[in-house]
């Protein structure tokens, strides 16, 4: 019987076990987004400049509501586009 | 008492002269509104996301002010959608975690803004010359300058430095450099630091532009 190192997987064995999602505004205490910076907010958004859903990015529905906020008052100000292609 | 912060982004067609009066402009309406001016930020000129009256960039700029009451937000928001040079703008009211955010920024006590500010403490550490590296054979004021805002300022640093490091630093400078053969420098720097002079110009005299000479000549 071959132990477990010995054996050559096809696929990644880790692939499925997902860490569990956490909301990064509650773990970090971070009570105020900046719409002034935008490699922040970014991470929230898809390659589209679309605003990604709370089962991706993990946040908590109270600051998912606020990065949503932040994100529009930067699309306003140009600081982020409104729509666009390849942002990441 | 509450804070607000206004956003703007200036025509940066205008001269640097009427953009500063732009932004004083409102910095003084506002003072004049009997409000107290918390912070003014000149964020710079930057690439807007999308052009705006087909322009491309903007300068921004941050007013953070507190009043009594929000009665001067309407009459300033309403001076600058008159105001051609204003492109854009966005008056908020901050809560108490913003106010604090804003505070801490300022402090540099934010992440980002503290890695800003101790990397131009650390440049401006690099830029001062300490030693003058031009003593060593093979190094001009050129390399000298060239040397210092690479971060190597002091013979110390020289003779740390191994042959490698140095010409990286002298390719980064351009091709006009590439010529140049650093592999004597930290031995020489080493001297240098010790003070040792007589040893140094010893070593010098059998060095030709900085350079080991061969056998043959």
């Amino acid at each position: 019987m071959a132990s477990r190192d010995e054996i050559k997987f096809l696929s990644n064995p880790n692939l499925g076990s997902q860490r569990k999602k956490y909301c990064r505004f509650k773990k970090f205490g971070i009570r105020h987004i900046d719409y002034k910076d935008p490699d922040f907010l970014v991470q929230f958004l898809n390659a589209q400049g679309k605003l990604l859903p709370r089962r991706i990015t993990g946040n908590s529905l109270k600051y998912q509501k606020k990065v949503a906020v932040a994100i529009k008052r930067a699309r306003h100000l140009a600081i982020l586009p409104y729509v666009t292609d390849l942002l990441k | 008492m509450r804070q607000y912060e206004v956003t703007f982004v200036v025509d940066p067609v205008l001269s640097g002269d009427e953009i500063k009066t732009a932004a004083k402009s409102y910095e003084d309406l506002l003072k004049n509104e009997g409000c107290s001016i918390v912070a003014t930020d000149d964020l710079g000129l930057k690439t807007l996301a999308y052009p705006i009256n087909r322009r491309n960039s903007g300068i921004y700029f941050t007013h953070e002010f507190t009043t009594e009451t929000g009665a001067v937000v309407p009459k300033l928001e309403l001076a600058m959608k008159r105001d051609e040079r204003i492109m854009r703008f966005l008056t908020i009211k901050l809560d108490k975690y913003g106010v604090k955010y804003n505070d801490d920024k300022r402090n540099g006590r934010i992440g980002k803004k503290e890695a800003h500010v101790s990397k131009l403490a650390k440049d401006n550490e690099k830029l001062v010359i300490k030693d003058d590296l031009t003593r060593l054979e093979g190094i001009g004021p050129k390399i000298a300058q060239l040397l210092v805002t690479a971060g190597v300022n002091s013979y110390e640093k020289v003779s740390q430095a191994d042959s490698d490091q140095l010409k990286d630093i002298l390719a980064k400078g351009g091709s006009a450099y590439l010529s140049h053969d650093p592999g004597t420098w930290p031995e020489q720097a080493k001297l240098a630091a010790a003070k040792d002079w007589t040893k140094l110009d010893a070593l010098q005299n059998k060095l030709r532009g900085g350079k080991v000479v061969g056998e043959e000549e």
